[in-house]
């Protein structure tokens, strides 16, 4: 049976790993190759890191650090962050990530996706989402160009038919609150993609992760509860598979 | 210690190359990324690896002159082979993807999509094998063991071939063996603990 996967969702910046807070301010988590290695000790799933300085600054992607983690990284490993070109894909891969995530350059221009689909396989492309609510609609919201009047399920299925393999889709409101994730906007998303979902941005402790699944994600995404809750990724699977969700179990290493 | 054998990944640029390196690096062997002729001659061992579309996959071997290079050294000089993901269908005899394409046919059996109507499409993330007829690659590794699976085609084969089944809608081949030559459905340079016990196994193994 597949299962549900956990994975950390994390961000580089200024050569460390954070974690931010609804879009705004971060917490330092740690050494990148360091936590790289403790998670895959951990057994998490997958793992999700997001270059906030070359998405945000315009800088080059930081391939020197990318590789440095998938020496480490023997799950899969999606990296993102400012990347607009297949030239630039070429370069994460290279350095040894396995899917790219996209998410500005998408929103500009759809065709690239398609681009990017066929020369590196919809397996290889996550779709990044950020979605906030506004005036009681959910609308898709850019850190660069602010909130937009796109409608975030009608965003994901024009990316689906585009190619994208997954969906990463992140409530602004949520992110690093610890109140659990937006089942309402989660809600929207039920059983409307082929493609599998991944929830992110509010997981406080394992029955948040229940609620989430219940309400139609395929996977989990969080760093929050990963460095500063008691819960360990075993603990909070094992939790999950109390509720029948199915889940790799972790194995003694 | 881990054999010193010279284990050839080729480059027949379909993608996660460099993840598979890492992976053996990881655990010691001695391992080179390659499309040449020579070095490909002089390995020990081959791996196919590979993400992407069956008839690009045929295609960028045939550029290469990879084919015949491979049936030589793998049909008739027996080395020991393993073909991942995309790899391992591409030593079937054919795949429906894009359009009906010949594969190396070294182990009778296509690739079919998965059904996109009752399934999500690709058959992403950590699936459980369960062995058929267990072959060495899988030595301390218990049954139903999960595995990193990403794929949107799924080998159909004659039983007589399979290692192992895994579940997505349908009971699909997740793992083959033919004398010396094996493949792997699943990444295992992507599945952490036993994923590495799979390659530790391979380097391993005696010609």
């Amino acid at each position: 049976m597949l299962k549900h996967r956990l994975i950390p969702c994390v961000l580089l910046k200024d050569w460390q790993l954070v974690k931010s807070i609804q879009f705004d301010s971060y917490r330092t988590i740690g050494h990148p190759t360091t936590t790289v290695r403790v998670y895959n000790a951990r057994n998490v799933d997958e793992l999700i890191v997001l270059d906030i300085d070359a998405s945000l600054k315009n800088e080059e992607i930081n391939t020197e650090i990318i590789s440095d983690m998938a020496d480490e990284c023997f799950m899969p490993l999606t990296i993102g962050g400012g990347i607009d070109s297949i030239d630039h894909i070429y370069q994460v891969l290279e350095a040894g990530a396995d899917k790219i995530s996209i998410n500005s350059k998408a929103i500009e221009n759809q065709t690239f996706i398609n681009e990017a689909a066929k020369i590196f396989g919809s397996q290889c492309i996550v779709c990044s989402i950020d979605a906030k609510k506004i005036d009681n609609q959910y609308r898709v919201y850019n850190k660069k160009l602010g909130v937009l009047d796109i409608d975030p399920l009608t965003l994901a299925r024009e990316y689906e038919s585009k190619g994208a393999g997954e969906i990463l889709l992140t409530s602004v409101d949520n992110e690093g609150t610890q109140k659990g994730y937006n089942l309402e906007l989660l809600h929207l998303f039920k059983d409307k993609l082929q493609i599998p979902i991944i929830i992110n941005g509010g997981m406080g402790k394992p029955g948040h992760g229940v609620d989430a699944i219940k309400n139609g994600a395929d996977a989990l995404a969080a760093a929050y509860i990963f460095h500063f809750s008691q819960y360990t990724p075993a603990q909070i699977k094992e939790e999950l598979y109390k509720f029948n969700i199915s889940v790799r179990m972790a194995f003694n290493n | 210690m881990l054999s010193d054998n010279i284990i050839a990944i080729i480059d027949y640029k379909m993608g996660n190359l460099r993840s598979v390196e890492k992976a053996f690096k990881k655990i010691g062997a001695n391992v080179v990324i390659t499309n040449e002729y020579s070095v490909i001659k002089n390995a020990d061992k081959i791996v196919l690896p590979g993400v992407g579309a069956f008839k690009e996959g045929m295609e960028n071997l045939r550029q290469l002159a990879l084919i015949d290079l491979l049936n030589k050294e793998i049909l008739e000089n027996k080395k020991i082979f393993l073909g991942i993901c995309l790899g391992m269908q591409l030593i079937g005899s054919k795949s429906y993807e894009v359009e009906e394409t010949k594969g190396l046919g070294w182990i009778s059996g296509e690739s079919v999509k998965f059904n996109s109507k009752t399934l999500k499409v690709p058959h992403v993330g950590w699936n459980n094998i369960s062995y058929t007829n267990k072959n060495v690659l899988f030595d301390n590794i218990p049954d139903q063991t999960d595995f990193y699976f990403v794929h949107s085609y799924y080998f159909k084969s004659e039983a007589e071939y399979d290692s192992s089944l895994t579940n997505y809608g349908v009971d699909f081949v997740s793992s083959v063996n033919r004398k010396n030559i094996f493949g792997c459905q699943f990444h295992p340079e992507k599945s952490q603990k036993y994923g590495l016990e799979i390659l530790t196994n391979f380097a391993n193994l005696k010609s």
